[in-house]
């Protein structure tokens, strides 16, 4: 039998950082808390914070369940964090640089060159590129699990367009909403900057071609994307424009919006549209959403676009485990936050460790996200595993393993009243001229008791991340 | 060998489109044995936009036209000297690595059949085997315009037996992907000699990457090697990439499409 870390109850104690806790969850009867549960769904549906599932068919309104139980890091344990998640943040745009520059790490040896030159997600057309203030990642979303006090590990790094974020700012605002008292008994670093320190990372790389106050707008797919609602909120707080492909044209050497009063230069723009469609003109012709142009634009210095086309070949999941090696060569620095031990199954001692151990190991595609295409052993059938097991044969490359990770648990407020539910965390590194990281993230819980899956498309729910001050 | 080039693309819109984006790799390879002495390339109500050099050393550069456009004459005018590299690429700056081009696109995906074309070639040394898998294309595909189009796939031009050189060049990269050489589609101009031997002066042709030479250009639609009278322009994973001129339109109407091109030597 597994056990657990309990971020709140260590040996029959409650640790120091939930101290404050105790109480208010005792003073949290049945009815008070149901009826707090139902306050915060109105809040959340009158706000209108709804996630749309992916391909899962179902009400596309349906709220992501939020759990008001917080989840609490000591500033001692966040310190170590912050540094951990900069440091990392750093080395994948260095990364990034390199690959679609002279390539060191490949010619040192470090990598192989065909994990990176012939991944899907590597963008022929920007080599030789360097991007203004050389980041291809401007925001950084470093999912990480926690299996002991001080024990931290990285399940995966995302460098494109990093989503959720908006759940850690609605969390916080809830929270404060209905427990006022809370925010005056424990002190609790504000997470409220975010908007304005993105804002300020987008102005501060754009391109040189711009001479007066940048314009920065955030490009969407539009009302039918799941993270809709994301990008309206950030758009509205950042008081910046919201954008889809139409409202955008090339004219000469730069990129324009349609505004009321005329065109108007565009010098960032904040894409939440993957390569593929931003440019049917350099990419896929078929694409509806994107600029036709956007990408000579771009490499010729007139805008800037975030996150840089190309950066996903830095979060794979099979360059994934070359990271602490990224950390070595560009930082000659030491990992401060340590991988998950993973198995290459295009590896075939690697394909026969993960055939032969199926049932133990989590298994994923490389290149899925979204908790899609991939199979916990342990929580699966014996059919489940062997249908899984014919996938991997059939495709090896296309598969990485990795041990099924005791993640720690926080006290949840379930049916019968609380009880432990395994969380991870998603911190946002933003890159521009500076690196910053608010304190804080977002928590997602696996709601169902024993499951380890947290991702919000599989029935995991979201808490407010409390960082305390010294 | 001095080149002229008069090469005119005329694009006719059906209704006049709103506006039109286009993106131009028309300018000769910066490399050795290609002197450009003049070189001049215009678009009709266009504005030139972005121009920068690509990773593949491929000077691109960014037209937009206004509208509403009814028509946009594209017309290249231009005089280089050439010189017979015997088809080894040399001094093209470029900063993508050999093995990026070891990558499928959609046009050049191999099927059964062209795995088989692959294989067909029994010679082992890199050198070889290109010029092994260049004969067995020019038997596999015939020349005959008209039954392929610019979206012909390689596996659907190997099924078909027939083409043109963009089908020759794309079956060529596929294959030689195949047997693990890095290869790419090169698009240029080719002078048709007196003897009428050498067809299509829009032309196109592949070129493989082989270690301890580099990238060297084969041409199965015309058995050879790139020579004096080939001018290089620009490079891409296929056809669609490559293309010297690639747009898009916006607006609804049918947009026709007629290109007449003339390369002739001049005396030195």
């Amino acid at each position: 039998m597994t056990t657990y870390f309990n971020e709140m109850f260590d040996a029959g104690q409650v640790r120091d950082p939930y101290a404050r806790l105790q109480d208010w969850m005792q003073s949290m009867p049945a009815d008070r808390r149901l009826e707090k549960q139902a306050e915060a769904e109105e809040l959340f549906r009158r706000i209108g914070i709804t996630f749309a599932v992916y391909g899962e068919g179902g009400d596309p309104d349906r709220l992501i369940p939020f759990d008001m139980f917080p989840r609490v890091f000591t500033a001692q344990e966040w310190a170590k964090l912050d540094r951990g998640i900069k440091q990392r943040a750093r080395a994948l745009n260095a990364f990034l640089v390199d690959v679609y520059g002279r390539g060191e790490i490949v010619r040192a040896g470090r990598i192989p060159g065909n994990l990176v030159y012939q991944n899907a997600a590597y963008e022929i057309s920007v080599s030789g590129f360097v991007p203004p203030k050389g980041v291809y990642s401007h925001i950084v979303g470093i999912d990480i699990v926690r299996t002991g006090p001080t024990d931290f590990y990285v399940l995966e790094d995302n460098c494109r367009t990093p989503s959720g974020v908006s759940y850690m700012l609605e969390s916080r605002e809830m929270m404060m909403r209905m427990f006022p008292d809370l925010f005056r008994e424990n002190r609790i670093q504000p997470v409220d900057r975010y908007p304005d320190l993105l804002r300020r990372t987008f102005a501060s790389v754009a391109p040189a071609k711009c001479d007066r106050e940048p314009t920065v707008v955030i490009l969407t797919p539009g009302h039918f994307n799941s993270a809709y609602y994301e990008h309206s909120f950030l758009a509205d707080l950042m008081g910046v424009e919201l954008v889809e492909g139409q409202d955008l044209f090339v004219d000469g050497a730069f990129v324009y919006m349609r505004t009321t009063q005329g065109p108007k230069r565009v010098d960032v723009i904040y894409r939440r549209i993957d390569d593929a469609f931003i440019d049917p003109l350099c990419f896929r012709p078929d694409s509806m959403l994107g600029v036709p142009g956007l990408m000579d634009v771009y490499r010729s210095g007139g805008v800037t676009i975030c996150s840089a086309p190309g950066a996903g070949v830095a979060d794979d999941k099979a360059v994934y485990t070359y990271v602490p090696e990224m950390i070595r060569f560009y930082l000659g620095e030491e990992p401060i936050l340590e991988n998950v031990p993973t198995w290459k199954c295009a590896e075939a001692d690697d394909h026969k460790y993960v055939d032969e151990n199926m049932a133990d190991l989590v298994v994923k595609e490389v290149h899925g996200s979204g908790g899609y295409g991939m199979l916990v052993g342990p929580k699966s059938t014996k059919a489940e595993v062997e249908e899984f097991r014919a996938r991997v044969r059939a495709n090896p490359s296309n598969y990485i393993a990795q041990p099924t990770l005791a993640l720690s648990t926080t006290p949840t407020f379930v049916a019968e009243g609380v009880a432990p539910r395994h969380v991870d965390l998603r911190p946002y590194c933003l890159v521009g001229e500076r690196i910053e990281l608010v304190p804080g993230g977002m928590t997602r819980v696996a709601l169902k008791d024993g499951s380890l899956v947290v991702n919000s498309s599989q029935g995991g729910g979201v808490k407010d991340t409390w960082v305390l001050a010294e | 060998m001095i080149l002229t080039i008069q090469h005119m693309t005329r694009y006719d819109y059906a209704s006049p489109a709103r506006a039109v984006v286009q993106s131009h790799r028309i300018t000769p390879t910066r490399c050795d044995g290609q002197k450009v002495m003049s070189w001049q390339v215009s678009v009709t109500g266009g504005r030139k936009g972005g121009e920068f050099r690509d990773g593949a050393g491929d000077l691109v550069t960014a037209w937009t036209i206004p509208g509403p456009v009814d028509s946009v004459e594209v017309s290249v005018q231009g005089m280089v000297e050439t010189t017979d590299m015997a088809g080894i690429l040399k001094g093209n700056r470029e900063t993508v690595p050999p093995e990026a081009y070891l990558r499928d696109s959609v046009a050049t995906k191999v099927d059964a059949a062209l795995r088989d074309l692959a294989q067909s070639v029994s010679e082992t040394a890199p050198l070889d085997v290109a010029h092994g898998l260049s004969r067995a294309v020019t038997k596999a595909i015939l020349y005959r315009p008209g039954v392929t189009h610019s979206f012909t796939t390689a596996a659907a031009a190997l099924a078909q037996g027939e083409g043109v050189c963009q089908d020759h060049a794309q079956v060529m990269v596929a294959i030689a992907r195949h047997r693990g050489l890095p290869a790419r589609y090169v698009s240029g101009y080719l002078f048709a000699d007196a003897a009428g031997v050498a067809h299509e002066a829009a032309h196109a042709w592949a070129e493989v990457y082989v270690p301890g030479f580099g990238w060297i250009g084969f041409d199965p639609a015309n058995e050879c090697c790139p020579d004096a009278r080939y001018l290089r322009l620009g490079s891409g994973l296929d056809a669609k990439e490559a293309a010297p001129i690639r747009g898009t339109t916006r607006g609804t109407g049918e947009e026709s499409l007629s290109v007449t091109v003339a390369v002739q030597a001049q005396a030195q």
